[in-house]
């Protein structure tokens, strides 16, 4: 059986390298990602899993890092934003479409999506789209372009589908 | 962050996890078994719970099953509502999954967490309720297998010690015609107003309903009315809605008044679609 009490080494898997770090079993993902490892994308919101701005990737699914426990993603696949490595098609199409204001939500943004595609290789319907859009909140309302980003990060997969 | 320290446990078997469960309880403290864990996470942040000890059961392979036999389709504790909803294998359960939380939330909330969640809703336990489910259920005196609804009485009645290990749905509920609305106040995504799920066996609608009184439940009173047919459709909607078990459920998004002016215009809506066949 694992087994922690009080302050433990564990090692995590993040951006593919194996990190080790101390933690105590009550520490967030979110906090021991932001705070021992500096990698600062995945952003503190309401800390509650309702705004989705901590949002990352955990084996391929999007999960918010505040309501996970560090010592819970052991053995698991973390990825942040800091591992898609600034060309990642998600973020290409963010760029291209001006899908962000202040950017506060935007990393949350970009791991859901990033989520979505590695789920659902091809654009799945509008409605699904919406439904996996609907976990993060933007407060400047970019909503209308980050729509358009999902288009354009999905352009590749639909022109193959045209020429089908 | 969370501002007080707990033990954590991951056990690889029952027995593993109820002696981790009890040797925390015989130290005085507070034992959680933990799954999901959004809950416990967010309830603890806020120092509304203050576990000692918290005994993660997602790595347990008998809470994790997500398989149909000759006669169930059995659902882990520790299944996701997103792995639920994804596998699509009883549609009215991915119905009422998917519209609990938001997406990504959905990826991380266990069917045995909503079920034993101190949120007042648990909207998973209708299609339950509505299937003649079973519950296997393990702890300190072993496991054991009952109805669903004889452990279930609006929460979940679990004895000290005792973990959900899995559900089993009966086939013939899988393909049974089905209905599922959800009402809010305001966003798509919140609690609900009310919720309501429905299944035809036979001739007969069977009924459950979530937000209408502060505890989700199914009234075989209310089947009873609505079934009858000598009645007009309106009589009967009125009829259902005198006979609710408990008081109305009012908060801050709703008072008791109008989430009784919806249930009753959403009954007539469901006993329409299901007279004109649209169930």
């Amino acid at each position: 059986m694992v087994e922690y009490r009080g302050k433990s080494i564990i090692s995590l898997n993040v951006n593919g390298e194996m990190h080790e770090v101390t933690v105590r079993p009550s520490d967030t993902l979110l906090d021991v990602l932001r705070e021992q490892l500096g990698l600062t994308s995945a952003k503190p919101g309401c800390l509650n899993g309702d705004c989705g701005a901590c949002t990352i990737a955990v084996d391929g699914l999007p999960m918010k890092s505040c309501l996970m426990l560090a010592v819970e993603a052991q053995g698991h696949e973390i990825l942040t934003v800091e591992g898609l490595g600034g060309m990642d098609k998600v973020q290409k199409a963010f760029v291209d479409a001006n899908a962000f204001q202040c950017g506060y939500c935007t990393s949350g943004f970009l791991m859901v999506l990033h989520a979505l595609r590695t789920q659902k290789p091809i654009m799945p319907a509008e409605i699904e789209v919406e439904e996996w859009l609907q976990s993060n909140i933007c407060r400047c309302t970019s909503y209308q372009e980050i729509r358009s980003a999902v288009k354009l990060m999905y352009d590749d997969t639909l022109s193959n589908k045209a020429n089908q | 962050m969370i501002a007080f320290d707990f033990d954590y446990y991951r056990p690889a078997t029952l027995d593993d996890a109820v002696d981790a469960f009890l040797q925390a309880e015989s130290k005085g403290g507070d034992a959680l078994y933990y799954a999901g864990g959004s809950e416990i996470i967010s309830m603890s942040r806020v120092g509304s719970i203050e576990p000692s000890a918290v005994i993660d059961i997602k790595n347990i392979p008998e809470c994790s099953d997500l398989i149909i036999d000759k006669k169930h389709l059995n659902i882990g504790s520790v299944c996701t509502l997103y792995q639920i909803s994804e596998s699509n294998l009883f549609p009215l359960m991915k119905l009422s999954c998917g519209r609990i939380a938001d997406h990504t939330n959905q990826c991380r909330i266990t069917l045995g967490g909503n079920l034993c969640g101190s949120i007042i809703y648990r909207e998973t336990s209708l299609p339950l309720l509505l299937s003649d489910a079973h519950i296997t259920l393990y702890g300190k005196d072993g496991k054991r297998k009952v109805p669903f609804d004889s452990v279930f009485n609006g929460r979940m009645q679990l004895s000290s010690s005792e973990m959900i290990v899995k559900i089993h749905i009966p086939i013939w509920a899988l393909s049974a015609p089905y209905f599922h609305i959800k009402k809010t106040a305001n966003e798509k995504i919140d609690y609900p107003l009310i919720s309501i799920a429905a299944i035809i066996k036979g001739d007969y609608i069977r009924i459950a309903f979530s937000g209408v009184c502060s505890f989700p439940f199914r009234s075989k009173k209310i089947e009873k009315v609505l079934n009858d047919r000598s009645n007009s459709i309106k009589n009967r909607a009125r009829r259902a809605i005198s006979l609710l078990p408990d008081e109305v459920h009012s908060d801050g998004e709703s008072s008791g008044e109008y989430r009784l002016f919806v249930l009753e215009n959403t009954l007539l809506e469901i006993l329409k679609r299901w007279e004109n066949g649209r169930i």
